[in-house]
Protein backbone atom coordinates (compact mmCIF):
# COMPACT_ATOMS: atom_id res chain seq x y z
CA UNK A 1 0.00 0.00 0.00
CA UNK A 2 2.33 2.18 1.23
CA UNK A 3 4.73 1.67 -2.05
CA UNK A 4 2.19 2.62 -4.32
CA UNK A 5 1.70 5.78 -2.63
CA UNK A 6 5.11 6.35 -2.67
CA UNK A 7 5.03 5.39 -6.39
CA UNK A 8 2.00 7.75 -7.13
CA UNK A 9 4.46 10.07 -5.31
CA UNK A 10 7.33 10.22 -7.21
CA UNK A 11 5.07 10.30 -10.72
CA UNK A 12 3.91 13.68 -9.31
CA UNK A 13 7.36 14.76 -8.53
CA UNK A 14 8.12 13.40 -12.11
CA UNK A 15 5.12 15.33 -13.73
CA UNK A 16 6.10 18.55 -11.41
CA UNK A 17 9.45 18.96 -12.95
CA UNK A 18 8.28 18.75 -16.28
CA UNK A 19 5.25 20.81 -16.23
CA UNK A 20 8.08 23.68 -15.48
CA UNK A 21 10.48 22.41 -17.91
CA UNK A 22 7.94 22.51 -20.11
CA UNK A 23 7.07 26.15 -19.48
CA UNK A 24 10.90 27.10 -19.39
CA UNK A 25 11.22 25.80 -22.81
CA UNK A 26 8.43 26.37 -25.08
CA UNK A 27 8.87 29.60 -26.34
CA UNK A 28 12.98 28.88 -26.98
CA UNK A 29 11.96 25.91 -28.57
CA UNK A 30 8.91 28.01 -30.75
CA UNK A 31 11.71 30.60 -32.00
CA UNK A 32 14.23 27.70 -32.64
CA UNK A 33 11.50 26.18 -35.19
CA UNK A 34 10.55 28.99 -36.45
CA UNK A 35 14.02 30.37 -37.24
CA UNK A 36 13.82 27.82 -40.37
CA UNK A 37 10.69 29.38 -41.34
CA UNK A 38 10.05 32.26 -44.07
CA UNK A 39 7.36 33.49 -42.89
CA UNK A 40 7.90 37.10 -41.26
CA UNK A 41 5.41 36.93 -38.31
CA UNK A 42 5.13 33.89 -36.23
CA UNK A 43 1.29 32.14 -35.84
CA UNK A 44 0.64 33.93 -39.46
CA UNK A 45 -2.39 33.10 -41.98
CA UNK A 46 0.89 31.03 -43.58
CA UNK A 47 1.49 28.95 -40.82
CA UNK A 48 5.13 27.54 -40.27
CA UNK A 49 5.16 28.26 -44.50
CA UNK A 50 8.15 26.42 -45.70
CA UNK A 51 11.41 25.23 -44.35
CA UNK A 52 14.65 27.04 -44.82
CA UNK A 53 17.72 28.88 -43.98
CA UNK A 54 17.09 32.41 -45.31
CA UNK A 55 16.66 33.79 -41.75
CA UNK A 56 20.12 32.89 -41.19
CA UNK A 57 21.34 33.68 -44.22
CA UNK A 58 19.64 37.12 -43.98
CA UNK A 59 21.58 37.27 -40.37
CA UNK A 60 24.56 37.70 -41.59
CA UNK A 61 24.37 39.52 -45.10
CA UNK A 62 21.08 41.92 -44.81
CA UNK A 63 20.62 42.76 -41.08
CA UNK A 64 23.88 44.92 -40.45
CA UNK A 65 22.16 46.94 -37.71
CA UNK A 66 21.84 43.94 -35.61
CA UNK A 67 24.81 42.24 -36.89
CA UNK A 68 26.35 45.58 -35.54
CA UNK A 69 24.57 45.10 -31.85
CA UNK A 70 25.88 41.42 -31.75
CA UNK A 71 29.77 42.80 -32.46
CA UNK A 72 29.15 45.53 -29.91
CA UNK A 73 28.02 43.28 -27.15
CA UNK A 74 30.99 41.19 -27.48
CA UNK A 75 33.26 43.82 -27.64
CA UNK A 76 31.48 45.22 -24.55
CA UNK A 77 31.28 41.83 -23.05
CA UNK A 78 34.99 39.83 -23.71
CA UNK A 79 36.58 43.02 -22.68
CA UNK A 80 34.65 44.14 -19.46
CA UNK A 81 35.16 40.44 -18.74
CA UNK A 82 38.58 40.28 -18.79
CA UNK A 83 39.21 43.52 -16.56
CA UNK A 84 37.16 42.30 -14.55
CA UNK A 85 38.56 38.97 -14.03
CA UNK A 86 41.91 40.63 -13.92
CA UNK A 87 40.81 43.22 -11.17
CA UNK A 88 38.63 40.20 -9.41
CA UNK A 89 41.61 38.12 -9.03
CA UNK A 90 44.16 40.45 -7.82
CA UNK A 91 41.09 41.59 -5.45
CA UNK A 92 40.73 38.43 -4.42
CA UNK A 93 44.34 37.77 -3.60
CA UNK A 94 44.73 40.98 -1.78
CA UNK A 95 41.41 40.82 0.31
CA UNK A 96 42.45 37.52 1.76
CA UNK A 97 45.53 38.93 3.01
CA UNK A 98 44.11 42.12 4.47
CA UNK A 99 43.62 42.42 7.71
CA UNK A 100 42.29 45.69 8.42
CA UNK A 101 38.98 47.29 6.26
CA UNK A 102 37.64 44.00 4.84
CA UNK A 103 34.91 43.89 5.83
CA UNK A 104 34.24 47.76 4.64
CA UNK A 105 35.54 46.75 0.75
CA UNK A 106 32.77 43.18 1.15
CA UNK A 107 30.32 46.01 2.17
CA UNK A 108 31.35 47.75 -0.80
CA UNK A 109 31.30 45.34 -3.20
CA UNK A 110 27.64 43.85 -2.05
CA UNK A 111 26.20 46.80 -2.56
CA UNK A 112 27.25 47.19 -6.02
CA UNK A 113 25.80 43.32 -6.48
CA UNK A 114 22.36 43.72 -4.67
CA UNK A 115 21.75 47.30 -5.95
CA UNK A 116 18.88 47.91 -8.51
CA UNK A 117 20.39 48.67 -11.79
CA UNK A 118 18.47 51.80 -12.59
CA UNK A 119 20.23 53.52 -9.52
CA UNK A 120 23.52 52.15 -10.63
CA UNK A 121 22.78 53.19 -14.20
CA UNK A 122 21.72 56.90 -12.72
CA UNK A 123 25.20 56.33 -10.62
CA UNK A 124 27.06 55.88 -13.64
CA UNK A 125 25.46 58.56 -15.75
CA UNK A 126 26.08 61.35 -13.02
CA UNK A 127 29.20 60.06 -12.39
CA UNK A 128 30.33 60.65 -16.43
CA UNK A 129 28.87 64.38 -16.17
CA UNK A 130 30.95 65.19 -12.83
CA UNK A 131 33.69 63.92 -14.43
CA UNK A 132 33.41 65.79 -17.67
CA UNK A 133 32.88 68.55 -15.37
CA UNK A 134 35.97 68.73 -13.36
CA UNK A 135 37.58 68.36 -16.44
CA UNK A 136 38.65 64.58 -17.28
CA UNK A 137 36.00 64.25 -20.56
CA UNK A 138 34.13 61.27 -20.34
CA UNK A 139 32.19 60.14 -23.63
CA UNK A 140 29.02 58.38 -22.75
CA UNK A 141 29.52 55.14 -25.63
CA UNK A 142 31.53 52.09 -25.86
CA UNK A 143 34.42 52.96 -23.67
CA UNK A 144 31.94 54.31 -20.83
CA UNK A 145 30.20 51.24 -21.14
CA UNK A 146 33.33 48.74 -20.97
CA UNK A 147 34.29 50.53 -17.68
CA UNK A 148 30.77 50.25 -16.10
CA UNK A 149 30.36 46.91 -17.43
CA UNK A 150 33.87 45.86 -15.48
CA UNK A 151 32.82 47.34 -12.16
CA UNK A 152 29.68 45.92 -12.04
CA UNK A 153 30.70 42.54 -12.65
CA UNK A 154 34.16 42.50 -10.74
CA UNK A 155 32.60 41.22 -7.35
CA UNK A 156 30.98 38.65 -8.69
CA UNK A 157 34.48 37.51 -10.25
CA UNK A 158 35.66 38.30 -6.81
CA UNK A 159 32.98 36.00 -4.95
CA UNK A 160 33.54 33.36 -7.17
CA UNK A 161 37.44 33.32 -7.10
CA UNK A 162 37.77 33.79 -3.19
CA UNK A 163 36.09 30.52 -2.09
CA UNK A 164 38.71 28.60 -4.27
CA UNK A 165 41.66 31.04 -2.63
CA UNK A 166 40.41 29.63 0.89
CA UNK A 167 41.33 26.00 0.21
CA UNK A 168 45.18 27.23 -0.49
CA UNK A 169 47.98 26.86 1.59
CA UNK A 170 48.24 30.39 2.57
CA UNK A 171 52.13 29.96 3.11
CA UNK A 172 52.18 29.34 -0.70
CA UNK A 173 52.76 32.95 -1.61
CA UNK A 174 55.55 33.61 1.00
CA UNK A 175 57.34 30.63 -0.31
CA UNK A 176 57.10 31.79 -3.77
CA UNK A 177 58.65 35.23 -2.00
CA UNK A 178 61.47 33.08 -0.10
CA UNK A 179 62.46 31.11 -3.34
CA UNK A 180 63.11 34.71 -4.43
CA UNK A 181 60.74 35.91 -6.71
CA UNK A 182 59.00 39.30 -6.51
CA UNK A 183 55.40 39.92 -5.51
CA UNK A 184 53.89 40.35 -8.89
CA UNK A 185 55.66 36.95 -10.03
CA UNK A 186 55.04 35.09 -7.20
CA UNK A 187 51.25 36.07 -7.66
CA UNK A 188 51.37 35.11 -11.07
CA UNK A 189 53.54 31.94 -10.93
CA UNK A 190 52.28 30.60 -7.53
CA UNK A 191 48.50 31.71 -6.67
CA UNK A 192 47.32 32.60 -10.05
CA UNK A 193 47.30 28.80 -11.43
CA UNK A 194 45.49 27.19 -8.88
CA UNK A 195 42.79 29.80 -9.29
CA UNK A 196 42.52 28.95 -12.69
CA UNK A 197 39.08 27.45 -12.50
CA UNK A 198 37.58 30.15 -10.10
CA UNK A 199 38.67 32.79 -13.35
CA UNK A 200 37.42 30.89 -15.68
CA UNK A 201 33.94 30.32 -14.13
CA UNK A 202 34.07 33.97 -12.85
CA UNK A 203 34.91 35.05 -16.73
CA UNK A 204 31.73 33.02 -17.87
CA UNK A 205 29.93 34.82 -15.00
CA UNK A 206 30.95 38.39 -15.96
CA UNK A 207 30.55 37.65 -19.76
CA UNK A 208 27.08 36.54 -19.59
CA UNK A 209 26.33 39.46 -16.66
CA UNK A 210 27.78 41.94 -19.45
CA UNK A 211 25.28 40.59 -22.17
CA UNK A 212 22.35 40.26 -20.44
CA UNK A 213 22.77 44.27 -19.02
CA UNK A 214 19.75 46.21 -20.56
CA UNK A 215 19.72 49.03 -18.01
CA UNK A 216 22.78 50.02 -17.11
CA UNK A 217 23.48 50.05 -21.30
CA UNK A 218 20.26 51.71 -22.24
CA UNK A 219 21.39 54.79 -20.09
CA UNK A 220 24.80 54.96 -20.84
CA UNK A 221 25.39 54.38 -24.20
CA UNK A 222 25.56 57.74 -25.20
CA UNK A 223 23.77 59.03 -28.64
CA UNK A 224 26.61 58.33 -31.06
CA UNK A 225 24.20 55.05 -31.85
CA UNK A 226 26.27 52.28 -29.98
CA UNK A 227 23.37 49.30 -29.50
CA UNK A 228 24.38 46.36 -27.83
CA UNK A 229 21.70 43.57 -28.98
CA UNK A 230 19.46 43.94 -25.35
CA UNK A 231 19.37 48.06 -26.28
CA UNK A 232 18.78 47.20 -30.40
CA UNK A 233 15.71 44.57 -29.88
CA UNK A 234 14.09 46.84 -27.14
CA UNK A 235 14.53 49.92 -29.33
CA UNK A 236 12.89 47.79 -32.13
CA UNK A 237 10.00 46.88 -30.44
CA UNK A 238 8.07 49.95 -31.67
CA UNK A 239 8.75 49.29 -35.03
CA UNK A 240 8.90 45.94 -36.38
CA UNK A 241 12.01 43.45 -35.24
CA UNK A 242 14.05 41.85 -37.55
CA UNK A 243 12.55 38.58 -37.84
CA UNK A 244 16.30 37.59 -38.25
CA UNK A 245 16.48 37.90 -34.24
CA UNK A 246 14.98 34.49 -34.55
CA UNK A 247 18.13 32.99 -35.96
CA UNK A 248 20.39 34.77 -33.91
CA UNK A 249 18.56 33.52 -30.57
CA UNK A 250 18.73 29.90 -31.78
CA UNK A 251 22.54 30.38 -32.12
CA UNK A 252 23.12 31.71 -28.96
CA UNK A 253 21.21 29.19 -27.03
CA UNK A 254 22.64 26.41 -29.20
CA UNK A 255 26.50 28.05 -28.28
CA UNK A 256 24.81 28.37 -24.19
CA UNK A 257 24.08 24.82 -24.17
CA UNK A 258 27.06 23.70 -25.86
CA UNK A 259 29.91 25.31 -23.71
CA UNK A 260 27.51 24.55 -20.33
CA UNK A 261 27.65 21.06 -21.28
CA UNK A 262 31.24 21.08 -21.64
CA UNK A 263 31.84 23.38 -18.83
CA UNK A 264 30.20 20.66 -16.58
CA UNK A 265 31.98 17.41 -18.46
CA UNK A 266 35.01 19.25 -17.67
CA UNK A 267 33.87 19.88 -14.08
CA UNK A 268 32.65 16.03 -13.19
CA UNK A 269 35.93 14.35 -14.97
CA UNK A 270 38.42 16.93 -12.88
CA UNK A 271 36.01 15.96 -9.91
CA UNK A 272 36.64 12.26 -10.29
CA UNK A 273 39.85 12.19 -11.02
CA UNK A 274 40.43 14.47 -7.77
CA UNK A 275 38.13 11.67 -6.00
CA UNK A 276 40.30 8.85 -7.24
CA UNK A 277 44.03 10.69 -6.60
CA UNK A 278 42.49 11.04 -2.72
CA UNK A 279 41.52 7.44 -2.69
CA UNK B 1 57.21 30.41 19.28
CA UNK B 2 59.45 33.65 19.54
CA UNK B 3 61.55 32.13 16.70
CA UNK B 4 58.64 32.45 14.13
CA UNK B 5 57.92 36.22 15.04
CA UNK B 6 61.31 37.01 14.46
CA UNK B 7 61.39 35.81 11.21
CA UNK B 8 58.59 36.95 10.28
CA UNK B 9 59.81 40.76 11.73
CA UNK B 10 62.73 39.86 8.96
CA UNK B 11 60.17 39.48 6.38
CA UNK B 12 58.58 42.37 7.19
CA UNK B 13 61.32 44.78 7.47
CA UNK B 14 62.89 43.00 3.72
CA UNK B 15 60.02 43.61 2.19
CA UNK B 16 57.83 46.23 1.11
CA UNK B 17 54.93 44.82 -0.67
CA UNK B 18 52.48 43.47 1.26
CA UNK B 19 50.67 40.86 -0.66
CA UNK B 20 47.29 42.70 1.17
CA UNK B 21 48.20 45.53 -1.59
CA UNK B 22 47.00 43.68 -4.53
CA UNK B 23 43.62 45.06 -3.30
CA UNK B 24 44.32 48.45 -3.19
CA UNK B 25 43.07 49.15 -7.02
CA UNK B 26 39.96 47.64 -6.74
CA UNK B 27 39.64 49.64 -3.35
CA UNK B 28 40.28 52.81 -5.35
CA UNK B 29 38.10 51.86 -8.21
CA UNK B 30 35.21 51.51 -5.64
CA UNK B 31 35.57 54.78 -4.63
CA UNK B 32 35.45 56.39 -7.94
CA UNK B 33 32.90 54.10 -9.52
CA UNK B 34 30.85 52.80 -6.50
CA UNK B 35 31.05 55.43 -3.62
CA UNK B 36 30.79 58.49 -5.86
CA UNK B 37 28.04 57.47 -8.16
CA UNK B 38 26.28 57.49 -5.26
CA UNK B 39 27.20 60.68 -3.27
CA UNK B 40 26.08 62.24 -6.94
CA UNK B 41 22.85 60.54 -6.40
CA UNK B 42 22.59 62.18 -2.94
CA UNK B 43 23.77 65.68 -3.70
CA UNK B 44 21.33 65.62 -7.05
CA UNK B 45 18.89 64.73 -4.96
CA UNK B 46 18.45 67.84 -3.08
CA UNK B 47 19.47 70.40 -5.65
CA UNK B 48 16.89 71.95 -7.87
CA UNK B 49 17.80 71.76 -11.78
CA UNK B 50 16.53 75.14 -12.60
CA UNK B 51 18.21 77.17 -9.88
CA UNK B 52 20.92 74.59 -8.64
CA UNK B 53 20.12 75.52 -4.90
CA UNK B 54 19.42 73.06 -1.87
CA UNK B 55 15.85 72.46 -2.26
CA UNK B 56 13.69 69.80 -0.25
CA UNK B 57 11.06 70.16 -3.54
CA UNK B 58 12.59 67.08 -5.56
CA UNK B 59 11.16 65.00 -2.97
CA UNK B 60 7.86 66.53 -2.83
CA UNK B 61 8.02 65.38 -6.79
CA UNK B 62 8.29 61.86 -6.14
CA UNK B 63 5.54 61.76 -3.12
CA UNK B 64 3.31 63.04 -5.57
CA UNK B 65 0.19 61.07 -5.66
CA UNK B 66 0.49 59.91 -9.37
CA UNK B 67 4.13 59.04 -8.32
CA UNK B 68 3.18 56.95 -4.98
CA UNK B 69 0.73 54.54 -6.94
CA UNK B 70 3.74 54.24 -9.72
CA UNK B 71 6.04 52.91 -6.57
CA UNK B 72 3.40 50.86 -4.94
CA UNK B 73 2.71 49.65 -8.40
CA UNK B 74 5.90 48.52 -8.82
CA UNK B 75 6.28 47.31 -5.22
CA UNK B 76 2.96 45.19 -5.81
CA UNK B 77 4.44 43.27 -9.22
CA UNK B 78 7.76 42.26 -7.49
CA UNK B 79 5.94 40.92 -4.91
CA UNK B 80 3.97 39.16 -6.64
CA UNK B 81 6.96 37.93 -8.87
CA UNK B 82 8.74 37.19 -5.55
CA UNK B 83 5.81 34.82 -4.17
CA UNK B 84 4.81 33.32 -7.73
CA UNK B 85 9.18 32.20 -8.16
CA UNK B 86 9.13 31.39 -4.65
CA UNK B 87 6.15 29.12 -5.08
CA UNK B 88 7.39 27.59 -8.17
CA UNK B 89 11.02 27.46 -7.44
CA UNK B 90 11.06 25.96 -3.80
CA UNK B 91 9.26 22.55 -4.89
CA UNK B 92 11.47 22.25 -7.76
CA UNK B 93 14.31 22.68 -5.95
CA UNK B 94 12.50 20.38 -3.01
CA UNK B 95 12.11 17.33 -5.64
CA UNK B 96 16.07 18.47 -7.54
CA UNK B 97 17.30 18.02 -4.26
CA UNK B 98 16.14 14.94 -3.18
CA UNK B 99 16.42 11.31 -4.11
CA UNK B 100 16.11 9.52 -7.11
CA UNK B 101 16.18 13.28 -8.88
CA UNK B 102 19.48 14.18 -7.13
CA UNK B 103 21.07 11.51 -9.34
CA UNK B 104 21.24 13.84 -12.74
CA UNK B 105 23.33 16.79 -12.71
CA UNK B 106 22.07 17.46 -16.16
CA UNK B 107 18.16 17.54 -14.66
CA UNK B 108 19.57 20.26 -12.32
CA UNK B 109 21.30 22.14 -15.07
CA UNK B 110 18.00 22.27 -17.85
CA UNK B 111 16.49 24.79 -14.88
CA UNK B 112 19.49 26.93 -14.75
CA UNK B 113 20.33 27.01 -18.66
CA UNK B 114 18.12 29.76 -19.31
CA UNK B 115 19.83 32.17 -17.03
CA UNK B 116 22.78 32.02 -19.00
CA UNK B 117 20.88 33.34 -22.37
CA UNK B 118 19.99 37.16 -22.76
CA UNK B 119 16.63 38.13 -21.21
CA UNK B 120 15.89 40.02 -23.84
CA UNK B 121 15.97 37.30 -26.21
CA UNK B 122 14.00 34.92 -24.01
CA UNK B 123 11.60 37.90 -23.78
CA UNK B 124 10.80 38.08 -26.99
CA UNK B 125 10.42 34.63 -27.19
CA UNK B 126 7.66 34.42 -24.50
CA UNK B 127 5.79 37.03 -26.22
CA UNK B 128 5.76 35.27 -29.50
CA UNK B 129 4.33 32.40 -27.74
CA UNK B 130 2.12 34.17 -25.71
CA UNK B 131 0.72 36.04 -28.97
CA UNK B 132 -0.04 32.74 -30.24
CA UNK B 133 -1.85 31.62 -27.79
CA UNK B 134 -3.86 34.52 -27.56
CA UNK B 135 -2.67 36.28 -24.07
CA UNK B 136 -2.66 39.89 -24.68
CA UNK B 137 -0.63 42.22 -23.77
CA UNK B 138 -1.00 43.93 -19.49
CA UNK B 139 -0.20 42.57 -16.07
CA UNK B 140 -0.90 39.00 -16.28
CA UNK B 141 1.34 38.63 -19.30
CA UNK B 142 3.82 41.32 -17.57
CA UNK B 143 4.13 38.93 -14.51
CA UNK B 144 4.33 35.88 -16.58
CA UNK B 145 7.60 37.30 -17.96
CA UNK B 146 8.80 38.62 -14.63
CA UNK B 147 8.32 34.84 -13.14
CA UNK B 148 9.62 33.54 -16.50
CA UNK B 149 13.02 35.73 -16.49
CA UNK B 150 13.47 35.07 -12.66
CA UNK B 151 12.47 32.00 -11.85
CA UNK B 152 16.68 30.57 -12.38
CA UNK B 153 17.54 33.15 -9.47
CA UNK B 154 15.25 32.03 -7.22
CA UNK B 155 15.93 28.24 -7.90
CA UNK B 156 19.17 28.35 -7.86
CA UNK B 157 20.50 29.32 -4.48
CA UNK B 158 17.46 27.44 -2.77
CA UNK B 159 18.64 24.40 -4.92
CA UNK B 160 22.08 25.26 -3.10
CA UNK B 161 21.19 25.97 0.03
CA UNK B 162 19.09 22.46 0.23
CA UNK B 163 21.84 20.00 -1.73
CA UNK B 164 24.02 20.84 0.80
CA UNK B 165 22.13 20.61 3.44
CA UNK B 166 23.19 17.94 6.08
CA UNK B 167 20.76 15.07 5.16
CA UNK B 168 21.05 13.42 8.79
CA UNK B 169 18.80 16.52 10.20
CA UNK B 170 15.81 15.15 8.49
CA UNK B 171 16.66 11.57 8.94
CA UNK B 172 16.78 12.54 12.95
CA UNK B 173 13.38 14.52 13.03
CA UNK B 174 11.75 11.06 11.23
CA UNK B 175 13.33 9.14 13.47
CA UNK B 176 11.84 10.78 16.48
CA UNK B 177 8.74 10.33 15.39
CA UNK B 178 7.92 13.39 12.92
CA UNK B 179 5.91 12.80 9.79
CA UNK B 180 6.98 14.07 6.68
CA UNK B 181 4.90 17.41 6.52
CA UNK B 182 6.47 18.15 9.96
CA UNK B 183 9.76 17.69 9.23
CA UNK B 184 9.91 19.54 6.50
CA UNK B 185 8.19 22.55 8.57
CA UNK B 186 10.41 22.47 11.67
CA UNK B 187 13.72 21.53 9.78
CA UNK B 188 14.02 21.45 6.01
CA UNK B 189 12.34 24.68 5.72
CA UNK B 190 14.34 26.71 8.54
CA UNK B 191 17.57 25.29 7.56
CA UNK B 192 16.71 26.85 4.07
CA UNK B 193 15.70 30.25 4.96
CA UNK B 194 19.20 31.20 4.04
CA UNK B 195 18.43 30.11 0.42
CA UNK B 196 14.93 31.82 0.11
CA UNK B 197 16.49 34.97 1.42
CA UNK B 198 18.92 35.67 -1.01
CA UNK B 199 16.53 34.01 -3.58
CA UNK B 200 14.27 36.95 -2.69
CA UNK B 201 16.67 39.78 -2.88
CA UNK B 202 17.51 38.23 -6.44
CA UNK B 203 14.13 38.37 -7.15
CA UNK B 204 12.33 41.47 -5.48
CA UNK B 205 14.78 44.39 -6.17
CA UNK B 206 16.02 43.34 -10.06
CA UNK B 207 12.25 43.93 -10.61
CA UNK B 208 11.82 47.55 -10.05
CA UNK B 209 14.44 47.71 -12.89
CA UNK B 210 13.31 44.78 -15.26
CA UNK B 211 10.94 47.70 -17.21
CA UNK B 212 12.14 45.64 -20.19
CA UNK B 213 9.95 43.02 -19.92
CA UNK B 214 6.64 45.21 -18.76
CA UNK B 215 7.53 47.58 -21.98
CA UNK B 216 7.38 44.32 -23.90
CA UNK B 217 4.51 42.49 -22.36
CA UNK B 218 2.72 45.18 -20.67
CA UNK B 219 0.77 47.90 -21.56
CA UNK B 220 0.27 51.82 -19.76
CA UNK B 221 -0.93 50.03 -16.48
CA UNK B 222 1.80 48.11 -15.75
CA UNK B 223 4.74 50.81 -16.14
CA UNK B 224 7.71 50.35 -13.50
CA UNK B 225 9.36 53.20 -11.97
CA UNK B 226 12.55 52.06 -13.23
CA UNK B 227 11.16 53.43 -16.46
CA UNK B 228 10.02 56.39 -15.05
CA UNK B 229 13.51 57.34 -13.86
CA UNK B 230 15.01 56.54 -16.93
CA UNK B 231 13.05 59.00 -18.60
CA UNK B 232 13.93 61.81 -16.75
CA UNK B 233 17.53 61.14 -16.86
CA UNK B 234 17.17 61.03 -21.21
CA UNK B 235 14.93 64.54 -20.62
CA UNK B 236 17.64 67.27 -19.40
CA UNK B 237 16.31 69.50 -16.65
CA UNK B 238 14.75 66.67 -14.51
CA UNK B 239 17.84 64.97 -13.09
CA UNK B 240 17.04 66.54 -9.53
CA UNK B 241 13.71 64.11 -9.46
CA UNK B 242 15.12 61.27 -11.16
CA UNK B 243 17.75 61.12 -8.21
CA UNK B 244 15.49 61.56 -5.30
CA UNK B 245 13.75 58.47 -6.94
CA UNK B 246 16.46 56.51 -7.07
CA UNK B 247 17.54 57.86 -3.64
CA UNK B 248 14.40 56.14 -2.36
CA UNK B 249 15.32 53.14 -4.07
CA UNK B 250 18.72 53.33 -2.61
CA UNK B 251 16.74 53.11 0.80
CA UNK B 252 14.39 49.75 0.04
CA UNK B 253 17.51 48.64 -1.61
CA UNK B 254 19.34 49.16 1.82
CA UNK B 255 16.20 47.89 3.59
CA UNK B 256 15.87 44.78 1.70
CA UNK B 257 19.59 44.23 2.46
CA UNK B 258 19.19 44.48 6.10
CA UNK B 259 16.16 42.47 6.24
CA UNK B 260 17.40 39.82 4.42
CA UNK B 261 20.85 39.28 6.50
CA UNK B 262 18.74 38.78 10.03
CA UNK B 263 16.78 36.22 7.64
CA UNK B 264 20.08 34.58 6.67
CA UNK B 265 20.95 35.03 10.21
CA UNK B 266 18.38 33.46 12.19
CA UNK B 267 18.19 29.90 11.77
CA UNK B 268 21.70 29.57 13.27
CA UNK B 269 21.20 32.17 15.73
CA UNK B 270 18.05 29.43 16.80
CA UNK B 271 20.27 26.35 16.81
CA UNK B 272 22.88 28.24 18.56
CA UNK B 273 20.48 29.20 21.62
CA UNK B 274 18.93 26.02 21.58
Amino acid sequence: MKSTKSKLFLCFKWAFLIIVLACIYLPILLIIVYSFSGEPNIGGVNGFGQFTFALYKKLFTNSPRLMDATKNTLIIGVSSALIATFIGTLTSVGLYYLRKGKKAVNFVSEITVVNADIVTAVGFFLLSIFLTRIGLPVEKGMGWLIVAHAVITTPYVILTVSPRLHQLNPNLYEAGLDLGAGPMRSLFTVIVPQLIGGMVSGFALAFTLSLDDFVVTNLNKGTNGVETITTFVYASLRRSLDPAIRALSTIIFVIVLVALIIFNVVKNKKLKTQQKIIK
Amino acid sequence: MPESSETKKTLKKKIVFKPSYFSFPYILLCAIFVVLPLILVFVYAFIDDKTGHFTFSNFAEVFTSANLILLLRTIGIALLTTLICLLIAYPTALILASSPFNKFVILALLFIIPMWMNFVLRVIALKELLTLIGVKNGLFASVIGMVYDFLPFMLLPIYTVLTDMDKSYSEAASDLGANGFKTFVKVTLPLSAKGIASGITMVFMPVFSAYAITDMLGNNNTTLIGKIINELFINSGTWGVGSAFSFVLLLLVFGTMILSNLVGKSPKAKGGAK
